[in-house]
C-alpha cells in the first residue's frame, strides 16, 4: 500500500537524519575551502589519510548502536595490521588475497571474542573491552614487537591514486566494503535487531531478539570493520604497525561528531565516516594555512567539545520550552 | 562455621551461609580484594624468595600513590555514573605546568599554577557534564584531546626556559622518611581519610551516591543534579592535578605525556577495587587496595621477566577475571 507521507512525517525524517546532512554539508563545505586552499592537493592523500579511522569509526558505531561500547577498537586495529604485515612479508601477490580475507577473518573472530566475553561474564562492555584491548595490543606485539613487514604490491595499490581521475580509490573501497558488507545487513533481520537491543534491551528481548547472538554479531561486525582498518593501516603505510591506540578513542570522537548516540538505537555508520574525513581534513587545512601541526590535536579536540556542548545547550533551551 | 548434624539442615545452613556470603561480598568488597593481594605478595616472595621487605613495600607504595590518586577521581565520578577520560591529560598538565614554571616563579606559584590550571579544566568538564547535560565519556575524551594538544604547544612556547620538577615535590612524593617510610603517605593517608570519612558522613559524599543510584529519584527529592556533577568533576579536576604532581615527584620527570599510561589503569583500578560503572554502589577503599594489586602486579611480572607483549595479555587477563569474579557474587538472581 503506497501512501503519501504526511508532512509530520517528512519533518520527522528531515530532523532523524538532519545531522548526518549536517556532516556531509559540512565535509562538502571543507573540501570545497581545502580546494580554495590548495588546488593542487589531490583528494587521494586526504581519503587514504582518513581511511583507517573512517573504517574504526564505522566498526564503532555498530557496537555503540546496538548499546555497547568496544575501547579495544584501536588494539584490534594494531593486530590485524601486524598479522597482515608479516603475513604479506615476501610473499607473492596471489598469496595476498588469501591474506587480506584470512585477517578480515581474524578480525571477526577476535570481535566475536570480546561479545562473547562481554555476554558470558555480564561485565559491563566498558571494562571487558577495556581488558580485552590489553590482550589484543599485548597479542600485536607478540606477532611483531616493532613497525615492520610489508604489503603486496596490489594492496598498497588498491588505496592510491583515483579511479579515473576522479574519485579517490581509498573511498571506492570504503564504499565498496559499506556496500557490500554493511548495507545488506542493515536490511536483514539482524540489523534490526541490532537497533532494536540498543533501543532498549528488554523490549528486544521481549519481542524474540536472540539478545545474546546480536550482541555478540555486533562485536563481531565491529571486529570485521575493524580488520578492515587494520588492513587499510597496513596498505597505506606499507608495513604493520603494533601500537595504534589512538584510533580508540579517536573512533569515539568521530561516532558523536557523527550523530551516534551514545546511549544506543540512534544513528547510523554513514554519518561517523564522514566525520572521520571531517577530522582528517582538518588537520590537512591547518597544515595549509599554516598553523603549526600541533595545534591540530587541541582543535580537533576542541571542535568536538564545543559541538557537544551547543547541542547539549539547544537540546535543554527545547526541553525547557 | 559449626556444622550442624542432619542432612537438610546443613544443606539449609550452608545455603544461608552461601546467601550471607555473598551479601558480605557485595557489602565488603575489600575482604577478597586484601585476599588477593596478599596472595599476589606471596607469589612475589615464592618467585623471588626475600623481595618482599620494608625497602620493597616503601617502593611499592611511593609508586601506587599517583594511581591511587588518580583512582580517586575516578571513583568519585563513577560513583555518579560519569567516567573521567581526561585525568591523565590533567595530571600531566599539572606536572608539566608545575616543572616548567616553577623556575621563573618559584615552587608555590608554580604549584599553585599547576594545580589551577588542572582545576579549570575540571571546571570546564563539569560545566559542560553538570550543566549542559553533554555525556561524561564525550566531554572528558573531548577536554583529554584538548588538553593534550595543547601541552604539544605549550611544550613549544617554554622551551626555552626548561622544566624541572620542583624540588619540593620529589622530596614529598619520592624520598623517604627514616629511609623506609614514603613521605608521600604524609600526603596520601589524609587525603584518603577525608574522601573515605566524606563519601560516609558528609551530605555532598551521600549525594553522589544518590544521584548515581537513581537520578529521578534524587532530583524529585530536591537534589540539584548539576550542581553536584558539576562540583564532582572539578574535585576530579583538583585530585587529578595533585597525581600529576606526585608522579612528577616519583618520576623526577616531567614530561607532556607523563600519566598517559596511567589512564586506563585508572579506570582498571576502580573496576577491580569493586565500585560499580553505572554509578551508586561502591567506595573508595576498594580502589585503592586495586591500585595496589595493579603496582604489585606490575612488580610480580618485572621480578618474573615477562616481556612487555605478555605483562598486558596478563594484566588485561586480570582486569576481566576479578570483574567477572564481581559480577558473578554480587548480582542478585
Amino acid at each position: 500500500m503506497m501512501r503519501r507521507p504526511d508532512t509530520a512525517e517528512v519533518l520527522g525524517a528531515v530532523r532523524r537524519g538532519g545531522w548526518t546532512l549536517g556532516i556531509y554539508l559540512v565535509l562538502l563545505g571543507l573540501v570545497i575551502y581545502t580546494w580554495i586552499l590548495n588546488s593542487r592537493y589531490g583528494l587521494d592523500t586526504l581519503a587514504m589519510a582518513a581511511l583507517p579511522l573512517a573504517f574504526a569509526a564505522a566498526g564503532q558505531a555498530v557496537v555503540v548502536i546496538s548499546g555497547g561500547i568496544d575501547l579495544s577498537v584501536g588494539a584490534m586495529m594494531a593486530l590485524t595490521s601486524v598479522t597482515a604485515a608479516v603475513l604479506m612479508k615476501n610473499a607473492g601477490e596471489e598469496v595476498a588475497v588469501v591474506v587480506v580475507a584470512l585477517v578480515l577473518l581474524l578480525g571477526i573472530a577476535v570481535g566475536a571474542v570480546n561479545g562473547t566475553l562481554a555476554v558470558i561474564t555480564r561485565v559491563p562492555d566498558i571494562v571487558v573491552t577495556l581488558a580485552m584491548s590489553y590482550v589484543w595490543a599485548g597479542t600485536a606485539l607478540l606477532v611483531l614487537d616493532r613497525p615492520g613487514g610489508g604489503a603486496a604490491e596490489w594492496v598498497q595499490d588498491v588505496v592510491k591514486g583515483d579511479l579515473l581521475d576522479l574519485v579517490p580509490r581509498a573511498t571506492v573501497i570504503l564504499a565498496l566494503v559499506v556496500g557490500i558488507a554493511w548495507v545488506p545487513l542493515r536490511r536483514s533481520r539482524l540489523g534490526l535487531s541490532l537497533y532494536a537491543l540498543g533501543s532498549h534491551p528488554l523490549a528486544a528481548f521481549r519481542s524474540g531478539v536472540p539478545v545474546q547472538r546480536t550482541k555478540v554479531a555486533s562485536y563481531a561486525i565491529c571486529g570485521f570493520f575493524a580488520a578492515a582498518g587494520g588492513l587499510a593501516l597496513t596498505a597505506t603505510t606499507g608495513i604493520g604497525t603494533p601500537t595504534t591506540g589512538d584510533y580508540t578513542l579517536k573512533a569515539v570522537a568521530a561516532i558523536v561528531l557523527g550523530g551516534v548516540s551514545l546511549a544506543g538505537g540512534r544513528g547510523g555508520i554513514l554519518g561517523p565516516i564522514a566525520a572521520a574525513y571531517v577530522l582528517a581534513i582538518i588537520r590537512a587545512d591547518l597544515v595549509f594555512m599554516g598553523v603549526d601541526p600541533n595545534y591540530s590535536t587541541m582543535i580537533q579536540g576542541g571542535i568536538m567539545v564545543l559541538v557537544v556542548m551547543v547541542a547539549g545547550y539547544l537540546e535543554l533551551r527545547r526541553r525547557r520550552r | 562455621m559449626s556444622t550442624t548434624p542432619g542432612s537438610t539442615m546443613s544443606t539449609r545452613s550452608s545455603l544461608l551461609s552461601a546467601a550471607a556470603w555473598r551479601r558480605r561480598l557485595r557489602d565488603e568488597p575489600v575482604i577478597p580484594l586484601v585476599m588477593l593481594l596478599a596472595a599476589l605478595i606471596l607469589l612475589l616472595q615464592v618467585v623471588q624468595p626475600g623481595i618482599v621487605k620494608a625497602e620493597w613495600v616503601s617502593t611499592t607504595i611511593k609508586f601506587a600513590t599517583p594511581l591511587a590518586i588518580l583512582a580517586a577521581c575516578q571513583t568519585l565520578v563513577m560513583l555518579t555514573g560519569g567516567i573521567d577520560l581526561s585525568v591523565a591529560s590533567m595530571a600531566s598538565l599539572a606536572g608539566y605546568v608545575a616543572a616548567s614554571q616553577s623556575p621563573s616563579f618559584g615552587d608555590p606559584a608554580g604549584i599553585a599554577m599547576a594545580l589551577g590550571a588542572a582545576t579549570f579544566v575540571g571546571l570546564i568538564n563539569g560545566v559542560g557534564i553538570g550543566l549542559l547535560r553533554v555525556q561524561p565519556l564525550i566531554m572528558t575524551l573531548g577536554m583529554g584531546l584538548v588538553v593534550a594538544g595543547f601541552l604539544t604547544v605549550y611544550q613549544v612556547l617554554v622551551v626555552s626556559s626548561g622544566a624541572a620538577v620542583p624540588e619540593v615535590i620529589g622530596v614529598v612524593f619520592g624520598g623517604t622518611t627514616f629511609g623506609v617510610i614514603p613521605n608521600s603517605l604524609f600526603v596520601f593517608l589524609p587525603l584518603a581519610t577525608l574522601i573515605l570519612y566524606g563519601l560516609r558522613r558528609f551530605g555532598y559524599g551521600r549525594l553522589l551516591y544518590a544521584v548515581g543510584d537513581n537520578q529521578t529519584a534524587a532530583r524529585l527529592a530536591g537534589v540539584r543534579i548539576g550542581a553536584v556533577l558539576l562540583v564532582v568533576y572539578v574535585i576530579s579536576g583538583l585530585l587529578a592535578g595533585i597525581a600529576g604532581l606526585a608522579l612528577s615527584g616519583v618520576s623526577r620527570a616531567a614530561t607532556i605525556a607523563l600519566a598517559d599510561p596511567y589512564l586506563l589503569p585508572s579506570v582498571a583500578a576502580v573496576v577491580i577495587g569493586g565500585t560499580s560503572i553505572f554509578g551508586g554502589r561502591g567506595g573508595y577503599l576498594g580502589s585503592i587496595v586495586g591500585a595496589l594489586i595493579l603496582t604489585v602486579l606490575v612488580s610480580l611480572m618485572t621480578v618474573l621477566q615477562a616481556p612487555q607483549e605478555v605483562r598486558q595479555i596478563v594484566y588485561g587477563t586480570i582486569i576481566l577475571v576479578v570483574a567477572a569474579a564481581y559480577t558473578r557474587v554480587t548480582s542478585e538472581s
